[in-house]
């Protein structure tokens, strides 16, 4: 009898989806992505929750604007930021935990597994419709801790991987799905990021990091393809001011291809 | 030993600690005897070991960055191209991403696997005066991910130093993954007794980057490595139709020279996007060879001029002390 388990397996109870967003290589968007169908299913009516364990890169924060709040124990664990008064986005990052932003986490590995077995288990995430787990890239430490940490409380849906078109990247990417095979994470499909650049001046399209990775990667590993994401100014800028890329450009082919992925998502997660 | 051995208790103090064999939690570990003795709290023999081998490279070099995706493997393969374009010069590159090794495949040397796991630590070559290790020429199929905790990986990064047969060498130019963990501690503690010359600091123009960038400085400077400079990478992108300049990571906070004036740096140089450098790395060639007269390649070469006066300064500089 585990009094722990017993008074923390109360925190994933009432999240009904758990997401990884994954990739072996770093750099392709992973939290851009997770704020952006984060803020895409918010903005479809779901109540969403993030949780960042890059330890070492903490983005996230940033990304939603959040500054660096304080963070709250409650009798449950500790209470996550929202991002706004109804309570629709809420974030745990180890940003939050961070007395100096700039102050480097120089942890190994045993350090970061306790503390992201702390962050699975005891933040009070209350109700959620989806949790998407945002990670550091690689195969290592995070992603087991993480991994078993969720796995104890029979709560991970499966994950999503994010690759540029580049075969640096989905080199790297092939190494991911075999960690998730391994490991029997359910791969939900691939994303393709940074896909072309159209010049917003004489809209050339050039394919600054290649082309047609994503979904040749998808063919040889037998994954399903939930479709690319154009590189765009409007969007970096967004992220880097923290703003709602949603909220600002409705209108645009990176909002609907985003939109068009987070839905997907959600029928695959919905319907298993 | 590891810090925490894989079968020490719940409350192992670990192995490092005044109080390792001693508490209550280490009653019954296997390793009790070992820690209590103060055998594990003397300095890895290793170190001593690495320090020896490395009498013979003169110069080392790190490519850092606290981001991933920003381009260390691009700009560590480059950098290796061009110092050994002097053919008089020995130089080598080592990759010590263990779970993205991406060096075989920029510098030409996928599928130079050995057959199995080997222990023949024997780097590739590209040309004669330029040697290559990666964890990546051990793995038998390109789908075979490394999923090592801590301590493998450590133990890998310690046979790279001191195992690989480096010979005589002008350069050891060391390329690292994203962060600041187990391989970045680990390298800088393995080389502690061999002279560093510096890091070499990648990122790109927009916070997000510079953001973790900035950690890795602190990190830097905590460990004591000296950083020869700071390379803005994917800085603007000129249309080839129209050749308006659009920045894509937009340097909303001022970019890498911003970050580097208020942290008293180098700026080494900017590298624009070129859809050509991405190719090139993917099909394994030196985009320096490839494209000889594009603003990247003459951006990456006023940087190795950099980097070289740099490392020979520093050598002028401890022979005059000396």
């Amino acid at each position: 009898f585990d009094v722990n388990l017993m008074l923390n397996c109360g925190n994933l109870a009432q999240v009904q989806h758990v997401v990884l967003i994954l990739s072996g290589k770093g750099g392709v968007g992973k939290s851009t992505l997770t704020t952006e169908l984060a803020l895409a299913l918010r903005h479809s009516g779901k109540k969403v929750g993030i949780l960042d364990v890059d330890l070492c890169g903490p983005s996230i924060p940033r990304m939603l604007s959040v500054g660096k709040p304080e963070v709250h124990q409650c009798d449950l664990g500790w209470v996550p930021v929202y991002t706004d008064a109804q309570k629709s986005l809420a974030l745990m990052s180890i940003g939050f935990l961070l007395e100096d932003p700039d102050e480097a986490v120089v942890w190994r590995g045993p350090k970061k597994t306790a503390l992201i077995g702390q962050f699975v288990s005891d933040v009070a995430w209350g109700e959620l419709d989806v949790l998407l787990v945002d990670t550091p890239p690689g195969t290592s430490d995070e992603h087991l801790a993480v991994l078993e940490n969720l796995k104890k409380q029979h709560k991970v849906d499966g994950a999503i991987l994010i690759t540029t078109p580049q075969a640096v990247s989905t080199g790297d990417v092939r190494r991911e799905i075999t960690f998730c095979k391994k490991t029997g994470l359910r791969i939900l499909g691939i994303v393709e990021n940074m896909s072309g650049f159209v010049c917003p001046h004489c809209s050339e399209c050039s394919n600054i990091f290649s082309k047609g990775g994503g979904e040749e990667l998808a063919k040889l590993t037998g994954s399903v393809y939930l479709g690319s994401v154009p590189l765009d100014p409007l969007l970096t800028t967004s992220i880097e001011e923290g703003k709602d890329f949603i909220q600002t450009f409705p209108d645009s082919a990176t909002f609907s291809a985003i939109n068009s992925i987070a839905q997907t998502l959600l029928t695959s997660i919905q319907n298993p | 030993m590891a810090d925490i051995p894989s079968d020490a208790p719940q409350h192992c103090p670990g192995t490092a600690s005044e109080q390792a064999g001693k508490t209550s939690a280490c009653q019954g570990c296997p390793n009790q005897n070992l820690c209590s003795s103060g055998a594990t709290k003397a300095p890895d023999p290793a170190i001593e070991e690495i320090a020896e081998k490395m009498l013979t490279v003169k110069h080392k070099i790190l490519v850092l960055s606290g981001k991933g995706g920003v381009g260390k493997s691009t700009f560590s393969a480059h950098l290796a191209h061009a110092l050994a374009s002097d053919a008089t010069k020995e130089v080598a590159l080592l990759d010590v991403d263990i779970c993205g090794p991406s060096i075989p495949r920029i510098m030409g040397l996928e599928g130079e696997q050995v057959a199995g796991l080997s222990l023949c630590l024997s780097p590739r070559y590209v040309e004669d005066n330029l040697a290559v290790m990666s964890i990546g020429f051990l793995l038998s199929s390109p789908d075979d991910a490394v999923i090592w905790r801590g301590p493998k990986k450590n133990g890998m990064i310690k046979q790279f130093l001191r195992d690989v047969d480096w010979g005589e060498l002008d350069y050891l130019i060391v390329d690292t993954p994203p962060g600041t963990s187990d391989e970045h501690l680990s390298i800088v503690q393995y080389l502690s007794s061999a002279r560093i010359d510096g890091a070499v600091i990648i990122t790109t123009p927009q916070e997000v980057s510079l953001q973790d960038v900035r950690k890795e400085i602190r990190f830097c400077q905590k460990v004591q490595l000296p950083i020869i400079g700071v390379v803005e990478n994917m800085s603007g992108f000129v249309c080839p139709k129209c050749k308006n300049t659009s920045q894509i990571f937009p340097p909303t906070t001022g970019g890498a020279e911003r970050m580097c004036e208020e942290m008293n740096l180098t700026l080494l140089g900017r590298v624009p996007l070129d859809p050509r450098i991405g190719k090139s790395c993917d099909e394994g060639k030196s985009f320096l060879t490839e494209v000889p007269d594009s603003p990247a390649a003459a951006a990456y070469h006023s940087i190795v001029q950099s980097i070289q006066a740099y490392c020979l300064s520093h050598v002028t500089r401890e022979e005059s002390a000396g």
